[in-house]
């Protein structure tokens, strides 16, 4: 969903919530209570709220989020300059292969970036020399290094 | 790089069970448990250790940043000095604009940059004013930078989980 929720459709409450709990819930069997405790409401509530906050669309998603590089997957951002003429047919090209995981155009001479998401790292380097045959064009690779997560705050 | 983690067949049921969300209860484990008929210590005992091991980064959740007035955002990119690249980047990490933040690799000549950030914004001029924000907290340590706005989403696919059983 690309829209925007109306200004007042969040209350203090609901930004609170939505600020704590992207750091994590502890793994217990009453995981909401601190942050009720803190919010000043039933644990009840704050699972209404959640509920709430999903149905209308100010949250995507509430659970466990996986890695799957520790799962043993492998992930790399790449990018192409793809010529303009040619910006249709070489997406098409990526776009075929089940390895890429999204793909986005973007304004700048590398014009093309997308993820490849593979079960083993070895592959990650199979199936970006595939899409350099198959283009032509050079696949410059930008594996993670290191992660810095700390997420993204409402205005409380 | 570390070895990955082994699951069980448990381990996977759980994540299976899990995958679409938690339930909406004050109890969710509790509630997961009684799905695979295990005992609710054993739930929160694997899902522990499985955070412990890295599977599961943590059990949160994710806000629509379009929903919440975040309508713009841009990749930001940053040529910082190797030698305090760590330490930058957690500051920038710890930005409440900044989504996402990464090192990575330089591809020169072409690419310069090594640290990536995701910032969101109102409109592309706030996003604009917090990428001056970032370059004030980088200081000389920045020695060029670029902003990469998205025009098209041109595929995305889930997450395929490798070997789910």
């Amino acid at each position: 969903m690309r829209t925007t929720l109306p200004p007042d459709a969040l209350d203090r409450t609901d930004r609170l919530l939505i600020n704590r709990l992207q750091d994590g819930l502890p793994l217990v069997h009453a995981p909401f209570a601190a942050v009720a405790a803190e919010a000043g409401i039933p644990e009840t509530e704050v699972v209404d709220r959640i509920t709430h906050l999903r149905e209308i669309g100010a949250i995507t998603r509430f659970g466990p989020f996986l890695d799957a590089e520790a799962m043993g997957g492998a992930f790399c951002l790449c990018a192409m300059a793809v010529p303009e003429g040619r910006f249709d047919e070489v997406m098409t090209l990526v776009n075929a292969h089940p390895e890429v995981a999204h793909n986005y155009e973007r304004q700048h001479k590398l014009n093309m970036w997308f993820v490849l998401a593979c079960e083993r790292p070895g592959q990650i380097a199979e199936a970006a020399e595939r899409i350099e045959r198959e283009a032509g064009l050079t696949v410059l690779r930008f594996p993670k290094m290191k992660e810095f997560f700390i997420g993204f705050r409402v205005e409380a | 790089m570390t070895p990955p983690a082994t699951l069980d067949a448990t381990d996977r049921r759980i994540l299976k069970a899990t995958a679409s969300g938690l339930p909406l209860t004050p109890h969710p484990f509790e509630e997961v448990a009684r799905w695979l008929f295990l005992p609710e210590n054993e739930v929160i005992a694997r899902m522990q250790a499985m955070q412990d091991d890295g599977v599961i980064r943590r059990v949160a959740l994710a806000p629509n940043h379009y929903a919440l007035g975040m309508a713009a955002n841009g990749m930001s990119v940053w040529d910082l000095d190797d030698a305090r690249s760590e330490a930058l980047g957690a500051q920038v990490g710890a930005l409440p604009f900044v989504s996402h933040c990464y090192l990575r690799p330089r591809a020169l000549p072409d690419w310069p940059y090594n640290l990536f950030a995701m910032l969101h914004g109102q409109s592309r001029d706030e996003v604009e004013a917090k990428r001056l924000e970032v370059a004030a907290l980088l200081g000389p340590a920045c020695r060029t930078n670029d902003i990469l706005y998205s025009t098209r989403i041109l595929k995305k696919s889930g997450m395929r989980l490798a070997g789910e059983g």
